[in-house]
């Protein structure tokens, strides 16, 4: 067993769950600076357990720097947390740039990257310089240094003002050295005692027994007898190494539960006996106790440790794992006249780390199984389509019993889907999270005030899109603070409010997510787009581009019009990534911009590598399918209905609306289609930049619910195809993308209106051909 | 009393050292094409189908003959006959989809019979002569004489990395702009 144990598994745990901590250390970090005076203490308890969470993992895993670092930034949290320091401003400042290099030294620990102190010192002598604004530091009461505690408790009125939580500390916590309180022992009725002897390995996983006894005493009255038999010479004493070891006595009405709660994070790196005691006899023991000075009988029963030596360290936590299924065996008996009724090593509870959290009811699945289970529903939802088609055909005339099986079947189906495909959705959330403090940043170094308004951050989205939502929408934020919002002067001059707003928002839209940002700056001035376009060698002088076409200019690779270029954005290769980026999630991304008035940036993503609702259609020998959420309609247009444009654009005309055709068999060169909308079919379907379009097809063939499969994962993007899936009789069809069909017919037309021929070579690579 | 687990403590063990296999000897999936043989590094090659008919792909070059359903994966299909310029193959039943493994892609080469697995050692193998030919040299990794055969051992991996296909797609549109005009 010891062989097969991999430390690399526990480690890849612990970063996932660093990450998540550091987020959610961050959201609430976020709350604090706006808050800043009157912030909830539940608040500040969260952030001090993401850092102390993060603190005891390193310590497991001796990643020095982080514990040093996240020991101080705790210590910092725990003042802030008991009200000893204010939150300023510039405090608040700090914490964040803390979550930031606590972040950056989890990465370096996770790449196993050699640890440069550098990184954090400075930071940190700022945190140490906040945590001495008044009271003690905690970090240097070391009890190696020989101090013993002693007698520590707390009086049940003091208990009750701190209320009920996990890692409350006592605000004005005695000195150590205070044991005048003897007297408050005589109504003292413990009914617990704990037995609490660290290995010495303990205080080197950046573990404080004093902090583990100040939240014990904050469940009751506590009484703590130290033992010292385990003590070396002040001359061979290791400063790195637990000495010491303790019998608590504890009066509450908690259970036994939260005790061992208390010490949850060390339970693995000491021995731990929680036992029940009843009331009488322990009375009678805990007079006992007061007069023994170290109860040595019992600690003579403990085999001393092991030594461990540094390179061993590893070895211990496999021990650990080893162990736990031994541990039940110290249910001998350890202080037989101690009349128990309950005893328990509190070790196999640590394997349950949901002891803490009985709230969260949700579990960790590697993403690859989700896969694995996605694929296999889909593979599902395929084969019942092909049997259901096959079983049409059969049963023309047989039982409607059998029909009915198949309705339930297809049902079943489709919500079995449903349900594998929820597993993969989030919130967006989780990134949106994340701009409030990119904009606050930005703002504060461009010296501009704005408000950003979110909405539909509970919009969800499969997993994956998420995870690569950040970086396209980081840009398009930068580049609204930077490039959109007008300085302070400036928007004083055009008569704006002082404080600009940038909108965020995220809806589900025809099947999609689509995600906005907009603000209320001076727009994208079109002539210095055209301008540096001309410079750039991107356009000849004499070019015909439309306002919109101009503004789609800045997603062209190398371009940038700020008039400085500033840290912020400005090297030149935002949007153009923006766009890559977006694109190769099989999105699209458009701008559409007032002068004066603001600029609105539309990112359409796919909701999910899932499902649609497909509108099967044929386009000569040739089957594709439309997104049913984009369908509006389908006519028979009358030839009279059917107009073209001097552009040699065709339009249909709807109820008096005139809809611009889209000529997919030209597009896609399919040979045999049907070429006349009159004879054809016209789908009017709805995009996002040219409003309702109509698809010349030649028949429509049905409705079915598809599986969508990738086409990048074996092969590239293809124009006017968004992806592709399986249909029944096991053959490929594509899936059309509308807005890029719209897109690509809107090209052609504008093609054929170029006068300037080398123009078009340029923009299109391609050589004008007569309209057919 | 209490016992704990002392001088217990597990030995670490070392990482596995992972056996070096002798690279010496390759085995090649050896296919014809016309009256030409080719072979590819048979650890390159996922499966072997026969042809069945795929589904076009709009807009794509020529020897890229659309895709199919492998099981549930959508495979991009080229006509090897076509990618070095000999013309399109008229595939039947008969014809053979080999499935390799191109980087993190799989593609399927269309070839007409697979012949053989050949074993064949690194001095074998020679280098390609400059040829008079339509094929583009740098993707024969080198030629092998089997059995008085000539096989001409193809690189999948510059056959296929995606720049070359893009650079076929940017191709294939230039075609396709070419029938339109």
């Amino acid at each position: 067993m010891p062989q097969d144990f991999n430390l690399d598994q526990f480690k890849a745990t612990y970063f996932e769950e660093c990450q998540e901590l550091l987020a959610a250390a961050e959201e609430h970090l976020a709350i604090v600076q706006k808050e800043l005076t009157n912030v909830d203490v539940e608040v500040l308890h969260a952030i001090f357990r993401c850092v102390h969470s993060i603190k005891g993992g390193a310590g497991a895993f001796n990643f020095t720097d982080l514990i040093s670092f996240s020991h101080i930034f705790e210590t910092l949290l725990d003042k802030l947390r008991e009200g000893e320091i204010a939150i300023s401003p510039q405090l608040a400042d700090r914490l964040i740039t803390a979550v930031d290099v606590l972040a950056i030294l989890v990465q370096k620990a996770q790449q196993d990257e050699v640890e440069d102190p550098s990184l954090w010192h400075d930071i940190a002598e700022d945190l140490k310089l906040f945590t001495s604004g008044d009271g003690e530091p905690v970090e240097e009461i070391q009890e190696p240094v020989g101090l013993v505690i002693k007698d520590y408790n707390l009086t049940p009125e003091e208990e009750e003002e701190q209320g009920w939580g996990l890692f409350i500390d006592i605000p004005d916590a005695p000195s150590l050295s205070d044991d005048s309180d003897v007297e408050d022992l005589k109504d003292f009725n413990p009914n617990y005692r704990i037995t609490f002897v660290p290995e010495p390995h303990l205080l080197r996983f950046a573990n404080e027994p004093l902090l583990l006894v100040r939240e014990l005493s904050t469940l009751g009255t506590c009484k703590a007898t130290a033992d010292l038999s385990r003590m070396v010479d002040l001359d061979v004493i290791n400063p790195d190494e637990a000495y010491l070891s303790w019998i608590f006595e504890l009066e509450t009405d908690r259970k036994k539960s939260d005790i061992e709660e208390v010490f949850e994070f060390v339970v693995d790196d000491c021995e731990l006996v929680i036992e029940k005691l009843d009331p009488e006899t322990a009375k009678i023991k805990s007079d006992d106790s007061v007069q023994m000075a170290a109860p040595k009988q019992n600690v003579q029963d403990v085999p001393s440790p092991p030594t461990v030596d540094a390179d061993a360290e590893i070895s211990v936590e496999e021990k650990k794992v080893v162990e736990k299924p031994a541990v039940p065996q110290l249910e001998k008996p350890k202080l037989p006249e101690t009349k128990k009724t309950e005893t328990q090593v509190s070790a196999p509870a640590a394997a349950t780390p949901s002891s803490t959290a009985g709230k969260i009811s949700s579990i960790r699945v590697e993403l690859d199984r989700v896969d694995r289970l996605v694929n296999m529903v889909g593979e599902l939802v395929i084969s019942q389509a092909m049997l259901k088609q096959q079983a049409e055909d059969l049963m023309k005339d047989s039982s409607h019993v059998m029909q009915q099986g198949f309705e339930d079947l297809s049902a079943h189906t489709r919500e079995l889907q449903e349900s594998v495909m929820a597993i993969r959705m989030q919130p967006v959330k989780s990134v949106f999270a994340r701009i409030p403090r990119l904009v606050r940043e930005l703002s504060g170094k461009l010296d501009k005030k704005i408000d950003l308004i979110t909405h539909g951050e509970m919009t969800e989205v499969d997993k994956t899109v998420i995870e690569q939502l950040m970086d396209p929408l980081t840009h398009m934020i930068r580049n609204s603070v930077d490039h959109g919002v007008e300085t302070q002067e400036e928007r004083a001059a055009f008569g704006k409010p002082e404080r600009a707003t940038i909108t965020l928002s995220a809806e589900h839209r025809s099947g999609r997510i689509q995600i906005e940002v907009s603000d209320d700056g001076k727009g994208i001035d079109r002539e210095r787009v055209l301008q540096k376009a001309i410079e750039k060698g991107l356009l000849p002088m004499d070019h015909d581009l439309q306002d919109e076409e101009i503004d789609n200019l800045i997603f062209a690779p190398g371009f940038s019009t700020a008039q400085t270029v500033s840290d912020v954005s400005g090297r030149g290769v935002g949007m153009d990534v923006v766009r890559r980026n977006v694109v190769s999630l099989g999105g699209r991304i458009s701008v559409f911009s007032t002068p004066g008035k603001g600029t609105r940036f539309l990112m359409s993503l796919p909701l999910t590598l899932a499902v649609l609702d497909g509108m099967i259609v044929r386009c000569g020998s040739e089957k594709y399918i439309i997104p049913l959420t984009s369908v509006i309609e389908s006519i028979h247009p009358l030839a009279e209905e059917v107009e073209t444009l001097v552009n040699g654009g065709t339009v249909v005309c709807v109820r008096g609306e005139y809809i611009r055709i889209v000529n997919l068999f030209r597009l896609f060169n399919i040979k045999g289609a049907i070429e006349n909308p009159t004879e054809g079919l016209v789908v009017i379907v709805e995009t996002e930049r040219y409003g309702h379009v109509g698809i010349i097809v030649d028949e429509l063939l049905g409705q079915q619910q598809v599986v969508i499969k990738s086409l990048e994962e074996n092969y590239d993007p293809i124009a006017g195809i968004s992806a592709a899936t399986i249909l029944g009789n096991g053959k490929v069809s594509l899936i059309l993308d509308v807005d890029g069909l719209a897109d690509m017919e809107h090209g052609t037309e504008r093609r054929r209106t170029f006068a300037n021929l080398e123009q078009q070579v340029l923009l299109t690579g391609e050589q004008a051909h007569g309209h057919d | 009393m209490v016992t704990t687990e002392n001088g217990l403590t597990p030995i670490q063990t070392g990482t596995d050292v992972v056996e070096t296999v002798s690279r010496e000897l390759d085995q090649y999936i050896t296919f014809t094409i016309g009256d030409e043989e080719y072979g590819v590094d048979i650890m390159a090659v996922r499966e072997i189908k026969a042809w069945t008919e795929t589904t076009h792909l709009p807009n794509t070059p020529e020897f890229m003959r659309g895709v199919l359903n492998l099981r549930g994966l959508i495979v991009p299909i080229f006509d090897l006959r076509c990618r070095f310029g000999m013309g399109l193959t008229e595939a039947t039943k008969m014809h053979v989809v080999i499935i390799v493994k191109v980087e993190e892609r799989l593609v399927g080469i269309l070839v007409d019979t697979v012949s053989d697995i050949i074993t064949i050692s690194q001095n074998q193998l020679q280098q390609v002569p400059k040829m008079d030919r339509n094929i583009d040299d740098e993707y024969l990794s080198g030629l092998v004489t089997v059995e008085g055969r000539m096989v001409a051992l193809l690189d999948v991996d510059l056959l296929f990395k995606p720049q070359s296909i893009d650079k076929g797609i940017a191709l294939g549109e230039a075609a396709v702009g070419d029938q339109k005009r």
